[in-house]
């Protein structure tokens, strides 16, 4: 773990995203949380979230293990229906349409709002057919040759594959496998991109390829990355968003949002004493 | 072991010169050679068999054996044809009936059922005590329901459904398995891209559990294809010389062919049917192959 001299250096250089442009508030949501809490049975994984997430912005979730970060990011594009037992309550709304309203069909949701996993899980397919399987399922019709193509170029994918689009995907190295993902995830045209910790299982190099790809996607669309890197947090978020697992009155354990705000004022001068020990290294 | 030696003194004795020790004590060497007995005793029991049946079937070891048709007055040029076809008829519909069903069920549980309810249970539970229901009984139950009942009589579609039965059991719980296998990291990638439930268990975990179900399917068809009981039962005791031509025709199997022929008292048909032991056993251990070279091709991708 790094020294907090360290942190505090590398956080006050221009490595940040955004200089001191950002706005406060960003100009339009996407993505409002209000008073979110995500069950899974009876336990409660997080709590009372309100969260506002702002169009083409990159907005990052950090935070101790177990603090209910990737599980509010699974709320976004209701992922968390597939588990029995799990549940939200308090409003998700997207665009202002409420996303556990009755009318609302998750398949409709996941389809604009796409997802990037922890593991790389491209399909036993070829490369071409990974990429082409959204737009198949979603009945766009047609031939997908310029959609694959398009979609691997923006993922920076399409130079190292662009021969090999008949090969399994198992043949990519982990980092590549990683980007296809990414540009399986935008065959769909989507609106927002959700992350779970897409670096946590490739090399530096690697990392910072997606690192990189991230900032191009945000001119287009809008990201939610969690991550257990902080560094990586200041380096490609605009806000930041700092969860952590604390007990209740009760002695139960649940995570909580704990500050919210533009990245380099959430690392620079952090509000809260636990975000300024988490972010120090004194904790976690 | 010396007693009360200073672990000093052990750990001094170390030196790159004396690697040399004690090997393996005693007692590890007879537990090894125990096991190792166990595993000679099936071993050359089945070496014997082998070599036994393909000694005895030997002179009746030629073509003859497949282009002929059984014969009661001429045993030294008798074959098993109509029992080879017989064979293949039956197994093919067993096959046709019983792997739909099956891959139909298994996904259904697997994927679409709501895991563990009360109904759930009861259906796995269920699945586990039939695959494990002699075989005989299933010949009972074809006899009564579809030789009787839907009067389909003495038929290729009797036999094959009534092995449809008994193997769909074995053919649920290695597509379950099999579709078990599939990480659920690959479903999610699937459902996160807007595609259906039933999209992404036909399109993602279906296609990727194939050759799980495919070895699973093999090994339950070459049970089935070697049993006899549930076929006596159902009447394909009949002499037959003529190979089927339909799924209501008439039919004998190997099993059945060979458990006809050692009947006999005359040695010209025990060499035959230790002739045509030796096919059926070329059959199984060819479909046995297949299954393993497929699991072996497609070893874990992920």
């Amino acid at each position: 773990m790094s020294t907090p001299d360290e942190v505090t250096l590398n956080l006050s250089s221009s490595m940040l995203r955004h200089g001191s442009e950002l706005p406060l508030h960003a100009r339009e949501t996407v993505f409002s949380l209000d008073d979110v809490s995500v069950f899974y049975g009876d336990y409660e994984a997080i709590r009372n979230v309100t969260l506002p997430i702002g169009k083409n912005e990159i907005t990052a979730f950090i935070g101790p293990s177990g603090c209910g970060k990737s599980t509010l990011l699974r709320s976004f594009n209701r992922m968390n229906d597939l588990i029995p037992g799990a549940r939200v309550q308090g409003t998700v709304s997207y665009h202002g349409t409420d996303i556990y309203g009755p009318d609302v069909d998750p398949i409709e949701v996941r389809r604009r709002v796409g997802m990037v996993f922890q593991k790389p899980n491209v399909f036993p397919k070829s490369i071409y057919e990974n990429v082409a399987y959204g737009p198949k399922v979603n009945g766009i019709k047609g031939n997908y040759d310029d959609l694959v193509e398009e979609c691997l170029t923006r993922a920076a994918l399409w130079n190292e594959v662009k021969d090999d689009l008949k090969k399994s995907a198992y043949a990519l190295s982990g980092g590549q496998q990683q980007r296809l993902v990414i540009a399986r995830c935008i065959a769909v045209r989507p609106d927002v991109i959700l992350m779970d910790e897409p670096c946590a299982s490739l090399d530096p190099i690697a990392t910072a390829k997606i690192e990189d790809l991230m900032g191009e996607l945000a001119k287009d669309y809008t990201i939610v990355i969690v991550t257990h890197n902080m560094q990586q947090a200041a380096r490609v978020s605009d806000r930041t968003a700092f969860f952590t697992a604390e007990l209740d009155d009760n002695g139960v354990r649940h995570g909580r949002l704990v500050e919210f705000g533009p990245t380099r004022e959430l690392f620079s001068s952090p509000s809260d004493k636990r975000t300024e020990d988490y972010i120090s290294g004194r904790f976690g | 072991m010396s007693t009360r030696q200073s672990i000093e003194d052990q750990t001094q004795s170390f030196s790159p010169q004396s690697l040399s020790g004690k090997g393996t004590p005693l007692r590890d060497r007879i537990f090894m050679w125990a096991l190792f007995l166990a595993l000679a005793v099936g071993v050359f029991t089945l070496a014997v068999l082998l070599i036994y049946v393909t000694v005895k079937g030997w002179p009746r070891l030629d073509l003859r054996l497949i282009t002929n048709m059984p014969s009661v007055r001429d045993p030294e040029n008798a074959g098993a044809q109509s029992a080879l076809t017989g064979s293949i008829w039956v197994i093919t519909f067993t096959a046709l009936i019983a792997l739909p069903m099956g891959i139909m069920a298994a996904l259904y549980l697997e994927e679409f059922a709501r895991p563990n309810s009360k109904f759930q249970r009861f259906i796995e539970v269920n699945i586990q005590n039939l695959a494990a229901v002699p075989s005989i009984v299933y010949g009972i139950l074809g006899l009564a329901v579809f030789a009787r009942a839907l009067a389909l009589g003495q038929s290729v579609i009797t036999a094959s459904m009534t092995l449809a039965l008994l193997v769909l059991p074995v053919i649920i719980i290695s597509t379950r398995e099999a579709l078990r296998a599939v990480p659920r990291s690959i479903r999610d990638g699937s459902l996160a891209l807007g595609a259906t439930e039933w999209q992404t268990a036909y399109r993602q975990t279906l296609p990727a559990a194939i050759p799980g179900i495919a070895t699973g399917t093999i090994l339950a068809l070459s049970r089935a294809i070697g049993e006899a009981a549930p076929l006596l039962l159902l009447g394909a005791v009949s002499f037959i010389t003529f190979n089927p031509d339909g799924v209501l025709s008439n039919y004998t199997t190997m099993p059945i062919q060979i458990f006809n022929w050692t009947k006999e008292s005359r040695e010209e048909f025990q060499i035959l049917a230790a002739a045509t032991i030796v096919l059926l056993l070329v059959i199984l251990l060819a479909m046995n192959f297949i299954a393993i070279w497929i699991r072996n091709r497609t070893q874990k991708r992920w």
